[in-house]
């Protein structure tokens, strides 16, 4: 007696839990609309090529604008206490300048830099000067000097913190940011 | 006696031997490093109970007047006291003669200050008595009024005001700073995030001016100490404007504006607010640090004129600009950072040699050059009032610091800051007014 109707409890309590103590199997999360099964790719795959070859016209673009972001920020170096434009710079500052001319709306700020050498203060005008000095060279090749900013930092941000030839060489340095017009850049021809 | 004048003996010590710059020949420039050695006369200040702070502060203070040759005891405390001798009230005069004092400094408390005594040993009679108001020591104008006190003495024994109530500009991290005379109470003076460069004083003390430099420009700050308030130097808003100086007056500032045309100095009517005028026409070539004579009729600069930077002056509206510091073309490096001394005698400034910068004298005759530094890199001079004591930045400890040299000695010592200093400028004699305004 005793047994069987232990035996009862637990078959209740077993069908309780199968019941009512078991969690519901889950619903299927909800779907997305069903995409259509993609349609028979045409025989001669024109819309992929075309895709493709969108692909490879927008990279080779982005290439192209970071190339040509690239040549007008890149940095020229100057001698111990010179602003003058060196020669090997010239090249650099050329393509600067055919950019700026196949970009009419681009404005660049010119930031001059000294190595921690010489007197802070002097180091100041001197970074001025070698900023003053890029923008020259420009305005020389046609761009105009409205739309090249010159300012100085003297030695207060160098880009090597070394003390030594090769960090000072470095530091002695311009910069070249763009200021506006610099989205859609066009190649010059 | 004659054992109190062995034990006195042996508590005495001459000042410790401070660094000095040796004399070394620089071969390119002809100069040599001379220091006229001079005589100064002994001076002791007499032990005496309580006000060991004081005591301690104007000991240093006379000390750093380079114009006495201290004589230092021990202090025995007051159950050790000299006997003192009836005429002279606390002071025997015999036995400070005897360790090499001519003079003997007595301070003894007063009510709400201190009485300060000047004894003449040679002579063996009181020169000077005054007694001297102070705040009370918690007080923040205490310890620039006990300066003035030490400062007040060096003057009864030497006949020249001591350098003690002075302050300097420095900057470290960006910040503007300044610092007492002998290193304490150092605060900022501008806030954190920005660079301030090339801080100077208006003569007064009141005000400061400085470069603040933002996006590789910036304008001229002058900042109203008392209060805090900060304006921009009219015509300065755009382009970089460096190298501030205030003319002897304190009516006009002189600064070097930078723009795509170079560096020039102009000078600007600043207490009216007006009357911008351009001094130099350097097309592509710089014009920068203005320093006026103390009778404010001339004007030293740096002028990159003829190639490197060198010292050039003119008249202070611009005219007869001619070079100040003579150069051999090629064999002398350049030279920058001129500040013509209060007495209007000397221009000192920095100059090149073998790739390290160091002190310079020329004479405002534009004559002779005298080097003063040869231990280390030595650049941006300042003048103290005295016009014989120059502060600037060494990196001979390792670090660049501020160190006060003694041009006629050569005597150098270190005033202490937690970073690397640099651009220091040094006060007048600040005026009771600035002090009791001052934060």
């Amino acid at each position: 007696m005793r047994s069987s109707s232990l035996l009862m409890l637990l078959s209740t309590l077993a069908i309780a839990v199968g019941c009512g103590g078991k969690k519901p199997p889950e619903e299927p999360a909800p779907q997305p609309a069903p995409t259509p099964a993609p349609a028979p790719a045409p025989t001669d795959n024109s819309a992929e090529r075309d895709r493709l070859e969108r692909e490879r016209l927008a990279k080779e673009a982005a290439d192209r604008a970071k190339a040509l972001a690239a040549d007008l920020a890149a940095m020229i170096n100057f001698d111990y206490d010179q602003a003058t434009i060196r020669s090997p710079d010239e090249a650099t500052l050329d393509r600067k300048a055919a950019i700026l001319q196949a970009n009419p709306n681009l404005k660049v700020r010119i930031s001059g830099h000294a190595d921690e050498r010489g007197s802070d203060e002097y180091n100041l005008a001197l970074g001025n000067r070698r900023a003053a000095a890029a923008k020259r060279y420009l305005e020389n090749k046609g761009v105009d000097g409205a739309r090249m900013e010159v300012v100085s930092y003297g030695e207060e941000r160098p880009l090597n913190s070394g003390h030594d030839e090769t960090a000072y060489a470095q530091n002695r340095r311009d910069e070249f940011e763009v200021t506006a017009g610099g989205d859609n850049l066009v190649a010059p021809q | 006696m004659k054992r109190l004048l062995s034990w006195l003996a042996l508590m005495a010590a001459a000042t410790p031997l401070a660094a000095q710059d040796t004399t070394k020949a620089q071969d390119a420039i002809r100069l040599g490093i001379e220091y006229r050695p001079g005589t100064r006369p002994g001076l002791v200040v007499v032990p005496g109970a309580g006000m060991d702070t004081l005591r301690a502060m104007v000991r240093r203070d006379l000390d750093y007047s380079d114009r006495f040759e201290m004589v230092m005891l021990q202090d025995p405390g007051p159950s050790a006291s000299p006997v003192p001798s009836s005429s002279t009230g606390g002071v025997n005069y015999g036995i400070y003669k005897a360790l090499g004092a001519a003079f003997a400094v007595e301070l003894s408390e007063a009510p709400a200050g201190v009485t300060a005594r000047l004894h003449d040993l040679n002579l063996s009679r009181l020169r000077n008595q005054q007694t001297f108001t102070l705040p009370a020591p918690s007080d923040p104008a205490y310890r620039l009024e006990v300066h003035r006190l030490a400062d007040e003495i060096a003057r009864w024994a030497s006949g020249t005001d001591g350098i003690a109530a002075t302050r300097l500009l420095y900057v470290s991290g960006g910040r503007v700073y300044r610092a007492d005379s002998d290193g304490s109470d150092q605060a900022p003076l501008t806030p954190q995030g920005q660079t301030s460069l090339s801080p100077v004083w208006s003569p007064d003390g009141q005000r400061i001016a400085f470069t603040q430099l933002g996006a590789g420009r910036g304008p001229i700050q002058v900042q109203t100490l008392a209060n805090g308030a900060t304006s921009v130097v009219p015509g300065t808003e755009s382009g970089l404007n460096i190298t501030p100086a205030f003319s002897p007056d304190g009516r006009t500032l002189a600064y070097a504006h930078s723009d795509e045309n170079g560096t020039d100095i102009f000078t600007l009517k600043v207490l009216d607010r007006c009357c911008s005028q351009r001094l130099t026409v350097g097309r592509f070539a710089d014009n920068l640090s203005p320093t006026f004579s103390p009778d404010g009729r001339r004007i030293a600069f740096v002028s990159t004129r003829a190639g490197p930077p060198q010292v050039y002056v003119m008249a202070a509206d611009g005219t007869d600009q001619e070079l100040l510091a003579p150069f051999d073309y090629g064999a002398t490096g350049s030279s920058n950072a001129p500040e013509w001394s209060p007495d209007g005698a000397n221009v000192v400034f920095h100059r090149e040699v073998s790739g390290s910068p160091q002190l310079f004298l020329v004479d405002a005759a534009g004559g002779r050059v005298r080097q003063l530094t040869s231990a280390g890199r030595n650049e941006d001079p300042t003048w103290g009032p005295d016009g014989r004591h120059v502060a600037f930045i060494s990196d001979r400890s390792g670090q660049r610091q501020i160190w006060i040299i003694d041009t006629e000695t050569g005597r150098v010592r270190q005033l202490n800051t937690p970073g690397a200093a640099r651009l220091p400028s040094w006060s007048r004699r600040i005026g009771r007014t600035a002090a009791a305004s001052n934060p």
